[in-house]
């Protein structure tokens, strides 16, 4: 095999939680009472909108989550042989941007370095100029061309998008089409004017705009280094685009890990009453009075210690780092279910004195049962908006604790990470400010859709905004 | 200006909403007056249009709401009026008093500022004056001690005396005509009558004419000059009071007033045989704890000392006012609820002996009826899945495919159809899910049914429905019966034996006949005399 696989801790739960959400989609599909919110959220053109972009994250980090150790060249003893570096799918698809370093700093769209360095002229005198760059522009030859290359290269990649675009248009009008048995003419204007149930023409439109944006990226990011490079040289829209992945297995991790704890402990707490009251309601009153920070501090620097005295059992550098994150998840999880247990609680107590559950209990069904079969699934859609709504939260925490210095792994890249080093980059002379833009911006182009998207799932479950 | 003129003309008044589904027609072209002076009643079943109609006069709709037409009071329409004399309309021309008067007060403004807001609002009252205006219409009322109800809070008063309160705000405003949303419906026998002989007090004393909107046939009865019937938004028959019950006119009017329970001729009534539940001197009391440690203080006795027998194929009726503790007996006899004291015996066992598994095997015997369709039924569940799940547990009806066909033989039993078995409860109406919880507790053939209340929350003509239901299934499968209720119409339909609780003890049991004909304790008397009473019947 020309690599072998590696499958990370986090890896793994990921496509657990894929798992797990596919297994949801199909159950949904059966039955009616979860299907019918779910339309809703359908129908509102700015969830749809939202869901593309978030679709588009999604897929990145999926990417990004295919591990793999690839082969040695040339291998004296002939037996196969697999690199230290372990690469992702996404590494190989961005290939160009993962390459090419630069020596250090270098702006946006630069030819030149952003440091000055001492050369040596033929004629043996020194000078300290700006070099130029090992890749950003070195095709050019008159530098006084930048301006048109960079403009007819996007033009190149926004004709490839739009191609692109129209060809996934067409199969989706096709697919919409053959299932709600029209014309495809018909389907097709049907779109254009917006005139169907599900906002087509907004997600087209979304769709499009990142399909383009991404073929511009694509032939411009070959050339030139589009959001300049960071320190060591590495290209900044490269880290923004691994930082995906971190941002997002902080962000469903994390509940994956809180989410047993809460729902099992707050409806315990509310059905029984008594001493299981008691005893869970201290339990989180204590945990909620230690600040989040120190509690987190304290885990992650435990682990730094565990790690370094047990190199033999972290194999390689990622593994090490996935550890970390994974730990993070933990930490974090455990330290952010008693929001989602108060509410649990507070609700089963409320349910508990339902007259369906006292039918059940009057025909003799064990509390087991009860819990499953009718108090689970009625605050089901509770658990749905907090998770939804901590999302956008956590991705933001992530930014916070790297920046104190006990979040992720530093080698770990993340837009907490990027923020950092921000911090220096911004009292330098002359300032460096993209890496924190591009931090900015990704983070943004995250948070902000994860928490419309969340608005209007809270809006559809929600039964008092329900209209006449 | 005469009295004959009438003081509310609305002609043409129609209210609709715009929802998905289409445009739904709540009111729907309805003409009537009123005249100075007088009761002009609105009468009709949930959903009619009833409510909607007094919110459209006062302009208080919901958002999504349209009105069409025209209400003049005297000779200004109130549709066309702009929102800031609209307010002055509102509270000074007309008042408005709820169902619910637990939700109308503020919780965090004592009564006296209440009233004393309206009194600012719409006479410019301030400072003493207001002051002393407020214990007077507090003392109007029939408020004991208006001094001290002045400076409490609502959840210090009782549900009588918040809707005391509510009339006293609304008469701040000294209005001409009173819009009174099921007044009464929210509180027990005794108060309403006090509520109602309040009004018609004050309507003597003041002359404000009162639209009175209810559901109920007896309350009209005592109280308007003219009745109204509504149906699906439209009124469908208008009369005076004693034409309307004398020779009622349209068929829905018809079957209104023979929906009313009345006394059944023919009760199957087995001898008396060997009783089928026996309770002794049962008692329930809730611990009452304070401070860190829960140290328990006292005992709230919820019920105290009820002692009753229920033979096979016969019902006792359990009558009582909110709070008596009726409920708490019913849940404590199916140790929902674990009694403090005395004995539950069904058939030869001690149930309050019977602890975990033990109890949860007998339970197939006993089975409880709710009295809100809306909250007893598990609304992610299918309608198949709710009757089959204590089949299930309890292990009754065989293998899963003759457990199907059980579901539909019960479902054919309560009148519904099988094909519904594969619905979510909320596309079934309240009588509908009625009959699905019947139809749960019949699952497990039970020998007794509590029935806590099951009519109350159903509207008159489908209470007739459940009632010939239970009354049958009764016929047919010789269950025994413990009606938990407060009306006392239902207790002589379908009663054999009747109990009277008041304040978690009997005071009051006996032959149906006996009691409530010839009842001898202070307190089923005065509770039989508070009931409405329907002109031309007995």
């Amino acid at each position: 095999m020309p690599f072998k696989p590696v499958i990370l801790w986090t890896d793994a739960l990921i496509f657990v939680l894929v798992i797990a959400v596919l297994l949801f989609i199909l159950r949904a599909r059966a039955k009616e009472h979860l299907r019918a919110p779910w339309r809703r959220v359908a129908r509102n053109r700015m969830a749809m909108v939202t869901l593309v972009i978030l679709l588009a994250y999604v897929l990145v980090g999926l990417l990004d989550s295919l591990h793999f150790r690839p082969a040695l060249p040339d291998t004296p003893s002939g037996q196969r042989e697999y690199a230290v570096e372990v690469l992702s799918v996404l590494d190989v698809l961005v290939t160009p941007l993962r390459t090419q370093e630069e020596k250090t700093y270098s702006a946006p769209f630069a030819t030149h370095l952003y440091a000055k360095e001492t050369v040596e002229r033929a004629d043996g005198t020194q000078e300290r100029i700006f070099p130029r760059l090992r890749y950003g522009g070195a095709h050019l030859t008159d530098l006084s061309a930048r301006g048109e290359d960079i403009a007819l290269t996007a033009l190149r990649g926004f004709i490839e998008g739009v191609v692109a675009w129209a060809a996934f248009a067409a199969l989706l009008a096709a697919w919409l089409a053959r299932r709600g048995r029209v014309v495809y003419r018909e389907m097709l204007q049907k779109i254009m004017r917006g005139a169907t149930d599900i906002p087509w023409r907004a997600v087209l439109i979304t769709s499009g705009v990142l399909i383009v944006l991404t073929a511009m990226a694509a032939e411009l990011g070959v050339k030139y280094h589009l959001l300049g490079t960071d320190k060591v040289g590495q290209d900044v829209l490269y880290q923004a685009i691994k930082s995906i992945r971190t941002g997002l297995v902080i962000g469903t991790l994390t509940t994956l890990v809180m989410l047993p704890f809460a729902v099992l402990l707050g409806i315990m707490a509310g059905y029984f009453r008594g001493v299981v009251d008691d005893a869970v309601q201290y339990l989180y009153t204590t945990l909620s009075s230690i600040p989040g920070v120190l509690l987190i501090a304290a885990a992650i620097l435990m682990l730094q210690v565990y790690i370094a005295n047990h190199p033999e059992q972290f194999e390689t550098v990622a593994l090490r780092a996935d550890v970390r994150l994974l730990f993070l998840c933990i930490i974090l999880g455990i330290t952010s279910w008693t929001g989602l247990c108060r509410l649990l609680r507070g609700e089963t107590l409320k349910l508990r004195e339902m007259d369906y559950i006292q039918a059940a209990q009057a025909f003799g069904v064990g509390h087991f049962k009860i819990i499953t079969r009718h108090i689970l699934p009625n605050v089901m859609h509770i658990v749905l908006i907090t998770v939804v709504l901590d999302f956008s939260g956590l991705v933001l925490a992530e930014a916070v604790l790297s920046y104190v210095g006990v979040g992720v792994d530093p080698t770990t890249l993340s837009w907490g990470n990027m923020i950092n080093a921000a911090r220096l980059e911004m009292a330098r002379e002359p300032m460096v400010w993209w890496p924190l833009l591009a931090a900015f911006v990704f983070m943004f182009a995250l948070v902000l859709p994860a928490n419309l998207f969340s608005d209007a799932v809270r809006d559809a479950f929600d039964p008092r905004l329900r209209k006449l | 200006m005469t009295m004959r003129d009438p003081l509310l003309r609305v002609t043409d008044l129609r209210t609709w909403f715009n929802t998905s589904s289409g445009v739904l027609h709540a009111v729907d072209g309805i003409d009537f007056e009123i005249k100075r002076g007088e009761t002009f009643a609105l009468v009709g079943e949930s959903g009619s249009g009833k409510s909607l109609t007094a919110l459209s006069i006062m302009r208080l709709l919901p958002a999504a709401g349209h009105v069409s037409g025209a209400v003049f009071l005297e000779d200004q329409d109130l549709l066309r009026l702009p929102e800031a004399e609209m307010r002055q309309v509102r509270g000074g021309r007309i008042a408005m008093i709820f169902q619910e008067p637990m939700t109308s007060l503020n919780p965090v403004l004592s009564v006296g500022e209440q009233i004393g807001e309206s009194l600012l609002c719409h006479q410019g009252l301030r400072g003493a004056v207001a002051h002393t205006r407020v214990l007077e219409l507090l003392d109007a009322v029939g408020i004991a001690e208006p001094r001290r109800s002045y400076g409490e809070y609502p959840h210090q008063l009782s549900g009588g005396m918040k809707q005391r309160v509510m009339i006293a705000i609304a008469l701040a405003g000294e209005p001409e005509l009173l819009i009174a949303d099921e007044p009464t419906t929210a509180l027990d026998v005794t108060i309403q009558a006090q509520i109602l002989e309040l009004l018609r007090n004050i309507q003597r004393d003041t002359g404000m004419a009162i639209l009175l909107i209810t559901h109920d046939l007896g309350v009209v009865s005592e109280m308007a000059d003219r009745v109204a019937v509504m149906y699906a938004g439209k009124i469908v028959e208008s009369a005076e009071r004693e034409r309307f019950f004398g020779a009622p006119q349209h068929p829905y009017t018809k079957k209104l007033f023979d929906s009313l329970p009345g006394k059944s001729s023919v009760k199957a009534s087995p001898g008396i045989g060997t009783a089928l539940l026996q309770v002794r001197d049962l008692k329930v009391y809730f611990p009452i704890q304070k401070g860190l440690f829960k140290r328990t203080v006292g005992y709230v006795r919820a019920v105290d000392g009820v002692t009753l027998d229920i033979a096979q194929g016969r019902t006792l009726a359990l009558v009582g006012e909110s709070g008596s503790g009726k409920t708490t007996v019913g849940k404590s006899i199916l140790q929902l609820i674990r009694p403090t004291a005395g004995s539950v015996r069904f058939g030869d066992t001690d149930l309050m002996r019977l602890k975990g598994e033990a109890l949860r095997a007998r339970r197939a015997d006993f089975q409880i009826v709710f009295q809100d369709p809306y909250s007893s039924l598990n609304p992610r569940m299918l309608i198949a899945d709710i009757i089959e799940e204590g089949m299930i547990v309890q292990g009754v009806g065989g293998s899963p495919a003759e457990r199907a066909a059980r579901v539909d033989e019960l479902l054919e039993q309560v009148g519904l159809s099988a094909s519904m078995k594969y619905r979510y409860p909320h596309e079934f109406s309240g009588g509908q899910r009625q009959r699905i919880a019947i139809a749960r507790a019949l699952a497990v053939n039970p020998k007794l049914i509590i029935c806590d209340e099951p009519t109350s929350a159903l509207d008159v003509s489908v209470q007739a429905q459940i009632l010939n239901l239970l009354k049958r299934l009764q016929d047919e499968l010789g269950l025994a019966y413990l009606f938990i209720t407060h009306n006392l119409a239902v207790v002589e339909y379908l009663a054999h034996d009747v109990a009277v609780m008041y304040q978690g003890k009997i005071v009051e049991y006996g032959d149906v006949e006996q009691v409530l004909h010839h009842p001898r304790h202070p307190y089923t008397q005065a509770l039989l005399s508070a009931v409405p009473k329907i002109a031309g019947r007995d």
